[in-house]
């Protein structure tokens, strides 16, 4: 029995990343100097990322994600493994011991991974977004305390701002955060946190300003809570539609009390900070989503060329093979959709509106996608034997979390007047 | 003398699971434009064995060679990420790399092995294109080296290398002295994922270049392939009722 390495179809087109820190150092050493501007080429560096995360998740995490999609086992030998191979964290600067890459590599990383099965992606990424406000906002002390520690054992953190009672409106937060002395007293709810249950620390946004009238950027706090604190309540283990595997709990906060050193930036500043995480974490968010929709559309290719109907190859039939056409169509554009918008925010620049659309559009076509795939499969889509019906169920999520979709082109459509205006 | 360092040498082949190979029009060969390449599973296995013969300080410095064109330094490198010190890559291009068979390439490695100075010569037991099996076999018969090929376990012990090698009737245990060549059968080991720091490591080790002319190599092939066919496509059996039925039509077409 040889080594399988599984070659997936499918063109990859990329675009090459130009100056941040981690890719100006891979990119000199690219044999593709483009000299008509715009490049699709990855830097041989990110091709080696994209080979390994491919050769884990094919061999590693596609064999046990039915199972664990079943159990609802949260995988932590898988994710100990990924964060052995260094396929976790990517974001962590190098001076708190990680690897300091860009959105670009690690959305590579994590749309492999979401091949796999979204589950255990989703609990991956999950670290990232609980760490990037500690990345973009955190001092030198928070930093080498918070994110220094996941990179000597894989532990897990989580990002904790939806609440029962507010999702997308985050200005309704109800959390509150009370200044004593040096510490601030929290109480309140916070509900679908991933890796709720096996954190080792929160990322929190609390209201500090009781006034009503206090405006949102200036009401909010962004606190570092350490999730062995007292008075953490964590909830049981939501059981869901999809992303089974994936740990999302209820945790309720009782007087736990935080002292002024975990505050991020200052009182006031945590609206802004965890609006400013999302820049980088909707990226691989679609990235993911584009991971599972290209397995969708891997699968149902693979069946449309071995079951037969009327004679032929259901793929020789052009109801199958158009429906084919059009999910390899809004795969290969979500990618690019991914591409642009983290090589935007590598690049230095603003990138709300590419982000947004990066994932409203992912999200949206996974799971039309998924649901296309089932359908090729015909009956045998909708049982569990086969593996796509899981992957309609996991794809669902993705217009939700992150942003809803709706939110989504909220935020589009008020970017797109700005430049619109201009 | 405690063996200084190990030579890794990798063959780039055509992949393995790739779903169809096709024999080129004019029946000269095998199409490979657009054909994924990547390291042959048993070189992995190779470096895997000379990268923990390096960590248990059997030897100082691994170093991965390979023959062919441009594209092979990504197996170097991925070779480089898995623990290897440094790469040498021999440019062969053209029409030498679609003529070169194993004898130019042992010549090429047997060069190499005696102008650095290893102690241990590492290979894949043969490329899973070719299935040729003959370059480690022949990189020792002109270095005049031992060799323990097929093996399935390596012990350094002292100045020798004991062996065990799968053979045909079960496993042999042979001790050799070194320098030696070895080649990798695939239960010598797994070999390991490269990590994501060690590939971004990777990218400051150095691989040299030089072409076979360097080493006094001449490349020029004695063996002219004539024709490649595709295996002839396979007839529908047939099936029979009973046994009688099974031996009146094997002895009817002269089997039995």
């Amino acid at each position: 029995m040889l080594f399988n390495k599984a070659l997936r179809g499918g063109v990859q087109s990329v675009l090459r990343l130009q100056s941040t820190n981690a890719a100006a150092v891979a990119a000199t050493s690219s044999q593709n100097a483009p000299s008509t501007g715009f490049c699709f080429e990855m830097t041989d560096q990110q091709k080696e990322f994209q080979e390994l995360a491919r050769k884990f998740s094919r061999e590693e995490i596609v064999p046990v994600a039915a199972a664990y999609d079943r159990s609802g086992e949260y995988p932590f030998p898988i994710i100990k493994r990924a964060w052995e191979l260094g396929l976790m964290n990517s974001h962590i600067p190098e001076d708190c011991g990680g690897m300091g890459l860009g959105i670009f590599d690690s959305c590579l990383i994590t749309e492999e991974l979401a091949y796999g099965c979204t589950g255990v992606q989703t609990a991956i990424e999950a670290n990232s977004l609980g760490q990037m406000p500690v990345i973009i906002a955190g001092n030198d002390f928070q930093k080498k305390k918070y994110l220094g520690r996941m990179t000597e054992e894989p532990l897990m953190c989580a990002y904790g701002v939806t609440e029962p009672g507010a999702g997308s409106d985050v200005a309704g937060l109800k959390t509150r955060a009370e200044k004593k002395g040096d510490e601030y007293v929290v109480n309140g709810q916070k509900m679908w946190i991933t890796n709720g249950g096996k954190a080792n620390w929160y990322f929190l946004l609390a209201r500090t300003d009781a006034d009503p009238k206090c405006p949102t950027s200036k009401a909010f706090t962004g606190f570092i809570v350490d999730a062995d604190s007292p008075g953490i309540l964590v909830g049981r283990k939501e059981l869901n539609m999809g992303q089974r595997c994936s740990d999302t709990r209820g945790i309720t906060f009782e007087d736990v009390r935080i002292p002024k050193e975990n505050v991020l930036i200052g009182e006031g500043a945590g609206f802004k900070i965890a609006m400013g995480a999302f820049d980088k974490t909707r990226p691989p968010v679609a990235a993911g989503a584009t991971g599972l929709a290209q397995r969708a559309l891997d699968e149902a290719t693979g069946y449309a060329l071995e079951r037969k109907t009327f004679g032929k190859l259901i793929a020789e039939h052009q109801a199958v093979s158009f429906l084919l056409a059009e999910m390899a169509m809004k795969v290969e554009l979500a990618r690019m959709g991914w591409q642009r918008s983290a090589w935007e925010v590598d690049n230095g620049r603003r990138n709300t509106y590419y982000a947004s659309i990066a994932k409203a559009f992912a999200g949206d076509i996974a799971n039309q996608v998924a649901s296309d795939a089932v359908q090729v499969f015909g009956g045998n889509g909708f049982n569990s034997e086969y593996p796509v019906e899981k992957l309609m169920r996991d794809a669902k999520i993705y217009q939700i979390y992150e942003g809803t979709a709706q939110i989504q082109r909220l935020i589009i459509s008020r970017e797109h007047f700005g430049r619109f205006k201009k | 003398m405690s063996p200084a360092s190990v030579f890794v040498c990798l063959s780039l082949t055509l992949l393995s699971d790739y779903p169809v190979i096709r024999v080129k029009p004019d029946n000269s060969g095998v199409v490979t434009d657009g054909v994924k390449h990547s390291m042959n599973p048993f070189c992995e296995i190779a470096v895997e064995e000379a990268v923990k013969l390096k960590e248990k300080k059997f030897i100082k410095e691994v170093v991965a060679v390979s023959c062919g064109p441009t594209q092979v330094t990504e197996t170097i490198r991925t070779a480089l990420a898995m623990g290897c010190d440094r790469g040498i890559h021999v440019e062969v291009s053209g029409k030498d790399y679609e003529a070169m068979g194993p004898l130019q390439i042992a010549k090429i490695f047997a060069a190499l092995a005696k102008k650095e100075e290893a102690s241990l010569v590492i290979l894949g037991k043969q490329a899973i294109d070719d299935d040729c099996n003959q370059t480690g076999q022949m990189t020792a018969a002109l270095l005049d080296w031992p060799q323990g090929t097929f093996a399935s376990e390596v012990t350094i012990d002292g100045e020798k290398v004991k062996v065990v090698r799968e053979i045909d009737g079960g496993l042999e245990t042979i001790k050799i002295s070194m320098p030696a060549v070895l080649t990798a059968d695939l239960r010598l080991n797994t070999p390991r994922y490269a990590t994501l720091p060690n590939i971004m490591k990777a990218k400051k080790k150095k691989i040299a270049n030089m072409k076979p002319a360097d080493l006094g190599v001449d490349m020029v092939s004695r063996v002219e392939v004539l024709r490649v066919d595709e295996p002839p496509t396979r007839l529908a059996g047939v099936k029979v009722e009973t046994v009688d039925d099974l031996v009146a039509k094997l002895k009817a077409n002269g089997t039995i």
